[in-house]
């Protein structure tokens, strides 16, 4: 794609700049405290996450990290997703359950978006997650693909690994390299624009659903 | 969206007109005391929300004492990150920058995040008027762009609208716009938010620009952050081709850290939730995409040039001031005249617009100054304390002017005082309920203190306080 062609608005940086400048002069330096917890030791990160993510309405299933790819197969044949898509990265054993008797779609070549409407689901690994929100955060690292991969089908499923989970906030910040697109998931697609009420299922996936392994 | 706020009549009068709307007040009700509930029992959750709001408070007082430097590094991040970073100085600059940016795509139609700083501009009134249609995607921006409405609240913009309201323009207005609703469509909040998902689907498959706000952008790695709930922001975000983000240079914090404070403090605030749905994050141009960031100033560096006003700058827009004030929760949003409505409107309007116009003058006085709005921030904004000193700077009527100028001769000396409210004790049959003239403003919204038959010095004096 080419770059539009647009003549710098040198002037109005410089303007801004010195506007800034101007009314920020003589304002006295301010400290920044940080006396909030940056870590919250002793909190049960697997009963508190899947507990937290049932909350906002995803379906939580905790297993042996055994377990799985059965796990995944279960979760598949429950849901009837026949045609799958599967990032690449993901551990082979969760690639091959959910491959058994179902079509699975690579993204490569990059699939079309009208492409990725057409796929039944995504199962997707994840970067971190955060027990006290109840979020799973993807960062497009290994099993995880690139964003509209977990955006385009209706269905999502994810498996985090226990030793993926933080307690809280700044535990995760601490462990993400913004570098790297990110997308942090709370439940499935809501709105609370009716009546100040959370209702599920708008344009992202409607159905969420996360399998940890203890 | 063809309505705008411009011209709009004073604040008094516009609440006069809502607070007689029973189905507004109705609406209103029911929706900010939900929201409320919501936020106490999440805030309360967390045992370090203190600590959380005053480093919330600290964060973006050194970025706005440090903006320029901050500016300077994110435009230098996003640019080695492959994005390209335009400054604009006021609205018709950033409307221009967009309007050829969306040009140079050969494109005529764009989708779009809700995004205040963009209905701030009138950007989307700028680009219809040259052929360009935009999209709103968000469900509430979709029912106020339907309902050919103006939003007034800044997390739910049809706060004021019931879900059979909803469902009649839905019915009526969907079918102008692209794909009609469901003809058997009902009321239940889960079939309308099913019908705006069949009628936005092929509109975010297939259209190749997209315009955005963002609730942070990170200095030190040029990364900007939205937070939202439906998925309409990740669609507009990562399918298109290009997209424009116009963002406040306000919103701006300086390291990638901080987000860890404001992750926490912006969704209990907002919506109540311990984190909102979808959180995305991008630095640059990502995956193939075209990536444009225009920074806006239209009216900040003024608020920041202002000692007590520039808290105002510290706003996340998360609207809890507004859910728990009771003049807005009467009022409604569309009183304040302005896309940023409630208390945190009421001292960022007329910061940002100056206050030229009666409708910006009177909006520092739409407030009882309870205080609730200040509880609420999770930035600690003394709203109450802004309100106070935009009040003493804005002009005042003529016969409140010559009122104070009199009232201030008189208590200037205590006999001049003693003689005025002997004067008034010997004739306070006569003064009447109403005042008469200009002074009935006054009068019209309080009722005049009765005058006693002797004043509280004269009684001390004739008495000794009570002895005789």
């Amino acid at each position: 794609m080419t770059s539009p062609m647009i003549p710098p608005t040198r002037s109005s940086r410089d303007l801004i700049l010195a506007r800034v400048r101007a009314a920020v002069r003589g304002a006295p330096e301010v400290e920044i405290p940080r006396g909030y917890r940056t870590a919250a030791p002793g909190t049960d990160l697997v009963s508190l996450l899947a507990e937290r993510l049932d909350d906002y309405r995803a379906q939580v299933h905790v297993v042996p990290e055994a377990e799985v790819p059965g796990a995944v197969a279960a979760a598949l044949d429950r849901r009837g997703a026949a045609r799958l898509v599967v990032p690449g990265g993901l551990p082979e054993e969760w690639r091959r359950a959910a491959a058994a008797g179902r079509e699975i779609v690579r993204d490569d070549p990059p699939l079309r978006a009208d492409e990725l409407d057409r796929v039944d689901g995504v199962l997707t690994a994840c970067a971190v997650a955060v027990a006290e929100t109840g979020t799973i955060v993807l960062d497009s690292g290994p099993g995880q693909g690139r964003r509209a991969l977990t955006l385009v089908p209706d269905y999502h499923l994810c498996v985090v690994r226990a030793a993926q989970i933080v307690a809280i906030v700044p535990e995760a910040v601490a462990r993400l390299d913004p570098a790297a697109p990110q997308t942090w998931i709370a439940g499935p697609s809501a709105t609370s624009d009716i009546e100040l009420n959370r209702v599920e299922g708008v344009h992202g996936p409607r159905t969420l659903e996360v399998i940890i392994a203890s | 969206m063809s309505r705008t706020f411009v011209g709009m009549p004073a604040f008094p009068r516009n609440a006069t007109r809502a607070v007689q709307n029973s189905q507004l007040r109705y609406n209103l009700r029911k929706a900010t005391h939900t929201i409320r509930g919501k936020r106490a029992a999440v805030v309360g959750e967390l045992p370090d929300w203190a600590e959380l709001r005053a480093a919330g408070k600290a964060i973006k007082d050194h970025t706005l004492r440090n903006l320029d430097t901050y500016l300077l590094q994110l435009e230098e991040a996003v640019t080695r990150a492959g994005g390209h970073v335009h400054w604009a100085a006021d609205a018709a600059e950033a409307n221009r920058i967009v309007t050829d940016l969306v040009r140079a795509t050969g494109e005529t139609s764009v989708v779009k995040v809700k995004s205040m700083a963009t209905q701030e501009i009138g950007l989307n009134e700028h680009l219809a008027a040259r052929g360009i249609t935009a999209y709103e995607t968000d469900l509430a921006e979709l029912i106020v762009q339907l309902g050919d409405d103006l939003p007034s609240h800044i997390l739910v913009p049809a706060i004021h609208r019931n879900r059979a309201e909803i469902r009649e323009i839905f019915l009526s207005k969907m079918a102008e716009w692209g794909r009609p609703a469901p003809e058997r469509l009902t009321d239940e909040p889960r079939a309308l938010a099913e019908a705006a998902r069949l009628h936005l689907r092929e509109r975010f498959l297939s259209t190749k620009v997209a315009i955005s706000g963002a609730n942070f952008m990170i200095a030190e790695t040029g990364t900007l952050v939205v937070l939202e709930s439906e998925g309409n922001g990740r669609m507009c975000l990562t399918l298109p081709e290009t997209l424009i983000s116009v963002v406040g240079i306000e919103k701006l914090l300086p390291t990638w850290r901080d987000l860890e404070v404001f992750l926490q403090l912006l969704p209990r605030s907002s919506t109540g939730e311990r984190m909102n749905p979808y959180t995305s994050m991008w630095t640059g141009a990502v995956d193939g995409q075209e990536f444009h960031l225009v920074l806006l100033d239209n009216g900040r560096t003024r608020v920041l040039a202002d000692e007590v006003g520039r808290q105002a700058l510290r706003c996340i827009r998360c609207s809890a001031c507004l859910n728990v004030c009771p003049v807005y929760e009467r009022a409604g949003g569309h009183a304040y005249g302005s896309v940023y409505p409630g208390p945190i409107g009421a001292i960022l309007t007329p910061q940002l617009r100056g206050l030229g116009s009666e409708l910006d003058r009177s909006l520092p006085y739409a407030s009882s100054l309870c205080g609730a709005c200040f509880d609420a921030c999770p930035v600690a904004i003394d709203i109450p304390e802004v309100l106070v000193h935009l009040r003493a700077k804005a002009r005042h009527a003529r016969a409140e002017r010559a009122g104070m100028r009199a009232a201030g001769w008189v208590f200037d000396r205590p006999e001049r005082l003693a003689r005025a409210q002997r004067l008034g004790s010997r004739f306070r049959r006569l003064v009447p309920r109403r005042l008469p003239g200009p002074l009935a403003a006054w009068t019209d919204t309080r009722d005049l203190p009765d005058i006693p038959a002797t004043s509280f010095r004269d009684w001390w004096d004739k008495t000794d306080g009570g002895r005789r």
